[in-house]
């Protein structure tokens, strides 16, 4: 299933809460993203960065409030969905066969990460950093207009956090969005900067 | 649906490469093999009792691979990114299911003949039990996803797995082993029905805890 380019990305939430369990993670809240921007996403651990992420993509239903989205979504998070036993340029080709997308801009996509000597090393020997660039060189590839990065720089050297920052500049110049959940500051034109503060102790009604 | 067939593919992959293949069809295969000794060699017997002992190792051997069927993907983030490209759970759980016919059901078929050796089956039997086999393993693969997605949410459940499994599995077991008594027909027709019904309604099903799972 080939995502659907979208003329102009976009997310707008509005009152949105989020329960799950029994806990609120997100109360009367209000997000609008317009293309190009690129969103620094912060908050102490446990805040709902991740949460919110699993909402805005359909993972996790919302208890209340409008979702609005224009565009595919790509998510980057810890669980990175490369089959340990495979190859990794076949691990993430298994993916990118099923968005339609063509090798040779998966190619291109483990030149910018500098994957290219470890494609026919199986995931599982790969190092934590490693294995993160494979994910998010299948993000790289996929012409989605939406990435949602979940601490996206954990486990990567600084030459390899230039390379993503890079990536995600050139992605958003080009109208993508992307919403940047991390404890350290991305390196590049930040847009802005949304603090997740989690109403404390909170249970739902 | 390339799509399908890449998914379903890469559940027979992972059922043949991670030992997955061999577990199930030794296990399947070291019953056949033990059970003359337990009994005694009587041919009579185990002419008589051999193809409803299959039976029941077929059954316990479609247990072995649950752990591996749902779990990992789910841990790993891989239904996860499936969801995110628009893949409904249901679709999900199909291709799951067709891997699994493959992975596991295709192998089991073929050691049956050997099994069938070891136990003395005579030959109007043996073609039951092939028959009957090869109709009931598309629900052992059915019943064995969507156990393993109902599962999965709950870590380290695999035990759970074989309990739940069996109790669904009676009615398959009980007209596959009328296949080889005296109204053959008629336990084939219930068994067929019963095996359709079951493999049918088993997408949905799956599909329905892999949602729940998800959160």
């Amino acid at each position: 299933m080939p995502h659907s380019q979208a003329a102009s990305p976009s997310i707008a939430l509005h009152r949105v809460a989020i329960i799950r369990g029994s806990r609120v993670i997100l109360r009367d809240f209000d997000l609008e993203v317009e293309s190009g921007e690129l969103i620094w996403v912060r908050g102490a651990n446990g805040s709902g960065k991740s949460t919110l992420f699993r909402a805005l993509s359909g993972l996790l239903q919302v208890a209340s409030g409008e979702v609005s989205i224009n565009g595919a979504i790509a998510l980057c998070d810890d669980n990175l969905a490369l089959d340990l036993d495979q190859p990794l340029e076949k691990a993430i080709r298994f993916w990118t066969d099923l968005d339609g997308i063509k090798p040779a801009k998966l190619e291109a996509a483990l030149e910018i990460l500098d994957l290219i000597g470890l494609a026919d090393l199986p995931v599982r020997l790969l190092s934590a950093g490693q294995k993160r660039r494979g994910a998010l060189a299948r993000l790289l590839a996929s012409d989605v207009p939406i990435w949602l990065l979940d601490e996206p720089y954990n486990g990567l050297d600084q030459a390899n956090v230039a390379r993503l920052d890079a990536a995600l500049s050139r992605h958003t110049e080009k109208g993508g969005i992307a919403l940047v959940a991390s404890h350290i500051a991305p390196t590049v034109n930040v847009t802005r900067s949304l603090v997740i503060d989690r109403p404390k102790a909170e249970l739902a009604a | 649906m390339k799509g399908f067939a890449s998914i379903a593919w890469r559940e027979v992959r992972m059922a043949w490469t991670g030992g997955g293949l061999w577990l199930p069809i030794v296990f399947y295969l070291a019953v056949a093999t033990l059970f003359p000794f337990v009994t005694g060699p009587d041919k009579a017997l185990l002419a008589r009792v051999g193809g409803s002992i299959l039976w029941i190792a077929a059954l316990l051997a479609s247990l072995l691979p649950i752990e591996r069927l749902v779990l990992p993907d789910h841990q790993a983030g891989v239904l996860d990114q499936l969801t995110l490209r628009g893949w409904a759970d249901e679709w999900i759980a199909a291709a799951k299911i067709a891997g699994h016919i493959i992975g596991f059901g295709i192998p089991l078929i073929l050691a049956t003949p050997v099994a069938i050796a070891l136990l003395g089956v005579p030959d109007a039997k043996a073609a039951a039990l092939l028959i009957g086999l090869a109709i009931a393993l598309p629900a052992f693969a059915g019943l064995g996803v969507t156990i393993a997605a109902l599962t999965a949410g709950l870590n380290g459940a695999s035990a759970l797995g074989g309990l739940l499994l069996v109790p669904l599995a009676i009615p398959i077991l009980i007209f596959g082993a009328g296949t080889l008594g005296d109204s053959a027909n008629n336990a084939l027709q219930l068994l067929a029905a019963t095996s359709l019904a079951m493999t049918a309604l088993s997408p949905f099903a799956a599909g329905a805890a892999l949602r729940a799972a998800r959160d």
